[in-house]
C-alpha cells in the first residue's frame, strides 16, 4: 500500500510542479467551451439547450489531450522499466496513476466548470446536474484514457492514435453523462441515466488498470 | 522460419500431445493444409453469389410498399451480420493469442480486422442508399445505424494500431488486449445507443420489417447470407496466407541482413 502511495504522491507533486501543465488543460477546456458562441451564435436559448453537450465535449476534449503525459515521459526516461519489475503489482501502479491523472486532468475541469456555466448561460439548477454528471463520469474517462494510452505507449506515433481508439468507447459515457443533465424524457429518466453513469464509471475504474496494465506489460519485450 | 524444434517434456504422462490444435501452429503446415480449401471455397463462394444475384435481381418479387430497393437488403443484410460475426471472430483470436500464445491466432486477428471494417462500412453504405428512397433520408440517429457506425470507429482504430506497430508481434498482444476491451464495450454501446435513441426519436420512424416474410424474399435472402459468410472465409484464409508470406519475408529480409553486416 505504501507502494501505492509513493506512486500516486509522485504523480500528483509531477503534475503541480510540472509548470502550468493543469493551468492549460483548464485554459483549453474553458477555450473550447468559449468557441461555441461564435461558431453557433449568441442565441442564449440555443447555448442554453446546447450547454451540458458543450461541457462534456470540452472536458472530453481535454482529458483526452492529458493523456500522452500519462505514461509517455515514465516510458522515455525509463521509470516505467522499473515499474514493471516493482513488487507492486503494474495494476496497482496503473490503477495509482489514473486515480492521479483523475485528479490532476479531471477535478481542475469540473471545478473550472462554473466559468462556462456562465459563459453558456446554464441555469442554476443545469449548472448542479452538470457537476453532479462531470464528477460521476469522468473517472470512466480517466480509466478509458489509461487503456488508450497505455495501448499506445509502445509506439512511436502513438500521440493521435489513443483518442482515436478510446473515443468510440466513450460514447455511452457521453450518452449518460448528457442525459442525465438534459433530462429528455423527464427526471426519472435523468435519475437512470445518472444511475448508469455511476454504474459505468465504477466498472471502467475496477477493470481498466488490469486491461492497461496487460497491454503495457506486453507492448514491451 | 525456424522449424518446430520438439518441447523438452517433463515426463511422458505430463509431455504435451501434439494434437491438430498444436500443429495447426505452425505457419507453414498451416498455410500447406489450408492451401487446398482456398478454391474449392472461392468457386462455392462464386457460385452462391450468382445464384443469390439471380434470385435477387430476377426471381424475387419488388416490395409493394419499398419497390424494387428491397433488393438492396439482399446485400445489407449479410454485411450487417458479417460486421458482428467478423468482430466475433477477432475477439475469439485474441482469446487466442492472449491465453495459448496461438500465433495463426494472431495472424486471423490480423487478416480479419480490414475485412471487418469493409463489411461494416458496406453495410452503412447500402443501409443509408436503402433509407434515402424509404426513410427520406440518408442518414438517420437511429440505434442500428449508430452502434454500427461506432463499431466501424472501432474497427479502424484496431487496423490504425496494427499499422503504430513495427513488431508485428508485440502489436499482436497490444491489439488483443485493445479487441477484447472492445468485446466487453460493444454491447454496453448499442445498449446506451438505443436507450438514447428512443429518447430522442419518435417510434414512427422505425418500421418493424414484419414477422412474416414470404418465402421467395426468404430464398435469396438465404442463399446470399450463405455467399457472403463465404466470402469472408475464403478472403480471411488468402489474407492469413498472405501475412504468413510476408512475415516469412521480413524474417528472410532480417536474417538476409544480418549476413550481409558480418
Amino acid at each position: 500500500m505504501s507502494g501505492f502511495g509513493a506512486v500516486l504522491g509522485r504523480e500528483i507533486r509531477l503534475s503541480l510542479r510540472g509548470g502550468g501543465e493543469m493551468l492549460t488543460l483548464v485554459l483549453f477546456f474553458i477555450i473550447v467551451g468559449a468557441i461555441v458562441p461564435f461558431a453557433v451564435g449568441p442565441d442564449k436559448d440555443l447555448l442554453q439547450r446546447i450547454a451540458p453537450g458543450v461541457v462534456w465535449i470540452a472536458a472530453f476534449l481535454a482529458m483526452l489531450l492529458g493523456l500522452e503525459k500519462l505514461f509517455g515521459p515514465d516510458r522515455a526516461d525509463g521509470t516505467l522499466a522499473l515499474y514493471r519489475l516493482a513488487d507492486l503489482p503494474l495494476s496497482a501502479v496503473v490503477a495509482a496513476k489514473v486515480i492521479a491523472h483523475w485528479l490532476t486532468a479531471a477535478l481542475p475541469l469540473i471545478l473550472a466548470s462554473p466559468i462556462l456555466a456562465l459563459l453558456l448561460a446554464m441555469d442554476l439548477a443545469a449548472f448542479w446536474r452538470t457537476l453532479f454528471s462531470l464528477l460521476l463520469g469522468t473517472p470512466a474517462l480517466a480509466g478509458f484514457g489509461a487503456i488508450g494510452a497505455a495501448l499506445t505507449v509502445a509506439t512511436r506515433r502513438g500521440g493521435l492514435l489513443a483518442p482515436i481508439l478510446i473515443a468510440p468507447l466513450c460514447v455511452p459515457v457521453l450518452i449518460f453523462g448528457v442525459g442525465a443533465i438534459a433530462p429528455v424524457g423527464g427526471p426519472e429518466q435523468a435519475q437512470a441515466a445518472l444511475l448508469f453513469l455511476a454504474a459505468l464509471s465504477l466498472t471502467v475504474l475496477a477493470l481498466s488498470p488490469f486491461a492497461a496494465a496487460l497491454a503495457i506489460d506486453w507492448g514491451e519485450d | 522460419m525456424p522449424s518446430p524444434k520438439p518441447r523438452p517434456s517433463m515426463s511422458i504422462e505430463t509431455a504435451p500431445k501434439m494434437s491438430w490444435w498444436n500443429r495447426l501452429a505452425h505457419p507453414g503446415q498451416f498455410v500447406q493444409w489450408t492451401r487446398p480449401l482456398v478454391l474449392p471455397l472461392a468457386l462455392a463462394t462464386a457460385v452462391l453469389f450468382v445464384a443469390g444475384l439471380w434470385f435477387a435481381f430476377f426471381n424475387s418479387p419488388a416490395d409493394y410498399q419499398m419497390g424494387d430497393t428491397v433488393r438492396i437488403m439482399y446485400v445489407h443484410v449479410p454485411t450487417a451480420w458479417l460486421s458482428q460475426f467478423v468482430y466475433a471472430t477477432m475477439a475469439v483470436s485474441a482469446l487466442g493469442t492472449l491465453i495459448w500464445r496461438h500465433p495463426m491466432a494472431d495472424v486471423s486477428m490480423k487478416a480479419a480486422a480490414p475485412l471487418g471494417a469493409v463489411f461494416t462500412a458496406m453495410a452503412l453504405f447500402t443501409g443509408s442508399l436503402w433509407g434515402r428512397p424509404t426513410w427520406g433520408t440518408f442518414w438517420e440517429w437511429d440505434g442500428r445505424m449508430t452502434s454500427t457506425l461506432v463499431l466501424l470507429f472501432i474497427y479502424l482504430g484496431i487496423v490504425a494500431l496494427w499499422r503504430a506497430f513495427d513488431d508485428q508481434l508485440r502489436a499482436a498482444r497490444v491489439v488483443a488486449v485493445f479487441t477484447l476491451v472492445g468485446a466487453i464495450n460493444i454491447p454496453i454501446i448499442k445498449f446506451s445507443v438505443d436507450w438514447w435513441s428512443t429518447l430522442h426519436q419518435p417510434a414512427s420512424v422505425f418500421r418493424p420489417d414484419g414477422p412474416t416474410m414470404p418465402g421467395s424474399i426468404l430464398t435469396p435472402l438465404f442463399v446470399m447470407f450463405f455467399a457472403f459468410t463465404l466470402l469472408f472465409i475464403t478472403l480471411q484464409l488468402i489474407a492469413m496466407h498472405t501475412e504468413v508470406r510476408r512475415r516469412r519475408i521480413t524474417t528472410l529480409e532480417r536474417r538476409a541482413a544480418r549476413e550481409g553486416a558480418k
